[in-house]
C-alpha cells in the first residue's frame, strides 16, 4: 500500500528567514494528522507548501506516489479548506460547491448529482440557494467544507478549520469534520494551535515547534510520554523544576530539568509514608476538580489536581510523585 | 437652543438645496422659456420652439450619433487596455509601480489644454488630425485615471485567498480572473466605465482640437450652437447634454450602495 502523503524534508524560506526546516512527514492514507503547535511556527506555511500554493527551496511532497512538488495548486489533486473559507460571495452555496466539478468539465448530470450528495453530507441542502454572507459561520465553514470534499481530493488540508466558531459550536464541528473524514476515508492534514482540538480529532499529531517537528505520535503517547521539553510543556500542564526530582525530595543538578504531570502528582495526609512534607499555598476550585499549588520544605513549588474534597489554604500536607521526566538541552533523558 | 440648532441647520439645508437646485430649475425654465429678458423674473410665456431647433438641426443628429458612438468606443478600447493594468498594479510588485500610479493621475492634474496643443504637434506628425483614431486617443487618455484606479482599488480588495481557493479547485490563473476576481470586481468596474462614458461624453476641447470640423460631438456642436441661436438654446442643449450623464449616475449610484461589492465584505 502506498503511503496517502508524505513529505520528504521540507525547506522553506521567507523574507530571509527559515521558516520551516527539513521537515519530513508520513501520513498514512485515511488517516488524519494535525500539525500541532503554537501560531507562527510555520504550520500554515506547511500546509501551503502541500496544498501547492509556495514552493520549498528543497524537500519533496508525495501524494499517493506521485511526486506533486513541482504542480501548481490547480494540478494537484488535494483540496484545502481556507482559515477564513474563501467562498466566493458572487456565487451561492450551490455555484460555491460545484465549481470545482465545473472546472474538471463533469457532465451536468454528474455535477447536480455530487453536489447535491455532499451538501447532504454536511447537512447544507435548506441553505443551497443562499449566498455565502447569508448563512452563519457554522454554515460557511461547511460549505467550504463540501467544496473541498467533492472534489474527492486524495488529501484534505484543513488549515485552523474551527478557529472562527464560537466554542460550543467547535466541539460539535470537530465531531462531525471527524465523523466524515472517518466515513470516507480521507486523508487529511489538519494545522492548529488548540491542543484539545488536536487530541479530539487525530489519529496522529505531529507537534511543530520554531519550522521543525518535534515528536509524532497518537494522541495518548503525546500526552503520556513527550519526548522534548518542548512537547511536554505544550501539551497538557506540567510542573518543572530545575534539578533532579526524585520521589524523596530535589538535588540540584546543572542543566537538567525534571517535570511532572499535575496528575502525577498527589496530595496525601501528611507525613504519610514516601510523601514529601508541604504546605497548601493556593487552591484554586474547577468544578469537576480544584488545582492545588503546594510548596515543599525544599522550596518547590508544585501543582496538583485533586478531585476530592480540597484541602484549606495553610495546611500541612504531604505531596507523593508519580511519574517525573528529566530533560536536558530541551531532550528527554533518563 | 436645541431648536435653534435644528433651525440654523434646517436654514442652512434649505440655502444648499437653493444653491443646488436654483441653477438646475432655472436652466430648465429657460429652455422652455418664450423670451426672457434681464429684470423680469419668469419667462413671458413657454415654447418648445427651441427644443424644434436643435433637434431639427442635422448637424445635432450627427453630433449625437458621433457622441455616442466615441463614447462607447472609449469605454470599451480603455477597458481593454486600462483593466489588466490596473490588475497588475493591484497584485504585483514591479519596479516603477508608484511611479506609473502617480504619474498617471498627474497627467489629469495639468491643464488639459496645455496637455492637447502638445498632442496636437505629435498628432500632425502622425496624421492622426481629423482622424477616429486621433478623436479616440484624446478620450481614452482622459478615462484612464478612472478605468485604472478605481479597478485597482476593486482589484486589490478581493482577498488573495479567494484566488487562491479556485487555484486550489482547479482553475488556472485566467480563469481565476474571469470567475473569480473580475465578478467581483465589477461593480466597480461599472462605476469606472461609467464615469470613463460621461468623460468621453462631456470632453469637448481636445475633440475639437483634434475632430473639427470633420467630427464634430455634442459639446463641440454645443459651441457653435451658442454663439449663432438665442441663449435658450444653450439651455436645451445643456439638458440634453446632461441627461444621459444623470441617468448614468444614478445607475452608478444603486450599484454602489447595494451590489455584491457590500455583500462580498459581509463574510464572517
Ligand atoms: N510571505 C511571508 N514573508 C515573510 N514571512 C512570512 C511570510 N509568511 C509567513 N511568514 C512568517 O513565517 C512564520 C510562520 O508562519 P505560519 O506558517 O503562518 O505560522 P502558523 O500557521 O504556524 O501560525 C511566521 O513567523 C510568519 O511571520
Ligand atoms: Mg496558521
Amino acid at each position: 500500500m502506498t503511503t496517502g502523503l508524505q513529505l520528504e524534508g521540507l525547506h522553506k524560506e521567507l523574507g530571509g528567514r527559515t521558516i520551516v526546516e527539513n521537515l519530513s512527514l508520513d501520513v498514512a492514507t485515511g488517516e488524519l494528522v494535525c500539525l500541532l503547535g503554537p501560531s507562527g511556527c510555520g504550520k500554515t506555511t506547511t500546509l501551503r507548501m502541500i496544498a501547492g500554493f509556495l514552493e520549498p527551496e528543497s524537500g519533496r511532497v508525495v501524494v499517493a506516489g506521485h511526486d506533486v512538488t513541482s504542480l501548481p495548486p490547480e494540478k494537484r489533486p488535494s483540496a484545502m479548506v481556507f482559515q477564513n473559507y474563501a467562498l466566493w460571495p458572487h456565487m451561492t452555496v450551490t455555484k460555491n460547491v460545484a465549481f470545482p466539478l465545473r472546472l474538471a468539465k463533469r457532465p451536468r448530470a454528474e455535477i447536480a448529482e455530487r453536489v447535491a450528495k455532499v451538501l447532504e453530507l454536511v447537512n447544507l441542502t435548506h441553505h443551497k440557494d443562499s449566498r455565502p454572507g447569508r448563512i452563519s459561520g457554522g454554515e460557511q465553514q461547511r460549505t467550504a467544507l463540501a467544496r473541498a470534499l467533492v472534489q474527492e481530493p486524495a488529501v484534505l488540508l484543513l488549515d485552523e478549520p474551527l478557529s472562527n466558531l464560537d466554542a460550543k459550536l467547535r466541539v460539535r464541528v470537530r465531531e462531525d469534520i471527524r465523523e466524515i473524514q472517518q466515513r470516507l476515508g480521507i486523508t487529511t492534514v489538519m494545522v492548529t494551535h488548540d491542543q484539545d482540538e488536536a487530541m479530539a480529532m487525530a489519529d496522529r499529531i505531529a507537534v511543530m515547534n520554531d519550522g521543525r517537528i518535534e515528536q509524532v505520535s497518537s494522541p495518548q503517547e503525546l500526552y503520556s510520554d513527550p519526548q522534548t521539553e518542548f512537547v511536554a510543556t505544550f501539551v497538557g500542564s506540567l510542573n518543572k523544576v530545575e534539578g533532579r526530582l526524585e520521589p524523596h525530595g530535589l538535588t540540584p543538578e546543572a542543566g537538567l530539568t525534571s517535570a511532572i504531570r499535575p496528575e502525577a502528582v498527589a496530595v496525601v495526609p501528611a507525613s504519610s509514608d514516601g510523601a514529601l512534607d508541604a504546605e497548601v499555598v493556593r487552591v484554586t476550585p474547577h468544578g469537576h476538580f480544584a488545582e492545588v499549588k503546594v510548596k515543599t520544605l525544599g522550596e518547590v513549588e508544585l501543582v496538583s489536581f485533586v478531585t476530592g474534597p480540597p484541602p484549606a489554604e495553610g495546611d500541612q500536607v504531604g505531596v507523593r510523585l508519580g511519574e517525573v521526566w528529566r530533560f536536558r538541552d530541551g531532550k528527554r533523558v533518563r | 437652543m436645541r431648536t435653534l440648532v435644528k433651525v440654523l441647520i434646517s436654514l442652512f439645508m434649505f440655502l444648499l438645496a437653493v444653491f443646488i437646485v436654483g441653477p438646475l430649475v432655472w436652466l430648465a425654465s429657460r429652455a422652455f422659456a418664450a423670451e426672457w429678458r434681464y429684470p423680469d423674473l419668469w419667462p413671458t410665456g413657454f415654447t418648445l420652439r427651441w427644443w424644434r431647433v436643435v433637434v431639427d438641426d442635422p448637424m445635432v443628429v450627427v453630433a449625437l450619433q458621433n457622441s455616442a458612438t466615441f463614447a462607447s468606443l472609449t469605454v470599451l478600447i480603455s477597458a481593454a487596455i486600462c483593466l489588466p493594468a490596473a490588475y497588475a498594479f493591484s497584485r504585483y510588485q514591479f519596479p516603477g509601480r508608484r511611479f506609473m500610479l502617480v504619474a498617471l493621475f498627474a497627467v489629469n492634474a495639468f491643464p488639459k489644454m496645455g496637455l492637447f496643443v502638445a498632442l496636437a504637434s505629435l498628432f500632425y506628425a502622425l496624421q492622426l488630425m481629423q482622424t477616429v483614431l486621433g478623436v479616440l486617443i484624446v478620450h481614452v487618455l482622459g478615462t484612464v485615471v478612472f478605468m485604472t484606479w478605481i479597478p485597482a482599488a476593486a482589484f486589490s480588495a478581493v482577498p488573495r485567498s479567494l484566488e487562491e481557493a479556485a487555484r486550489d479547485a482547479g482553475a488556472g490563473p485566467f480563469r481565476v480572473f474571469w470567475s473569480v476576481t473580475l465578478p467581483m470586481a465589477l461593480p466597480a468596474i461599472l462605476v469606472a466605465a461609467i464615469m470613463s462614458f460621461i468623460a468621453s461624453w462631456d470632453e469637448a476641447q481636445g475633440t475639437y482640437l483634434v475632430g473639427a470640423p470633420d467630427y464634430m460631438t455634442m459639446p463641440t456642436q454645443m459651441y457653435s450652437l451658442v454663439l449663432n441661436y438665442p441663449s435658450q438654446v444653450s439651455a436645451v442643449f445643456s439638458i440634453l447634454l446632461s441627461v444621459p450623464s444623470a441617468g448614468l449616475l444614478l445607475l452608478v449610484r444603486k450599484q454602489i450602495m447595494g451590489g455584491q461589492l457590500a455583500e462580498g465584505f459581509q463574510i464572517k
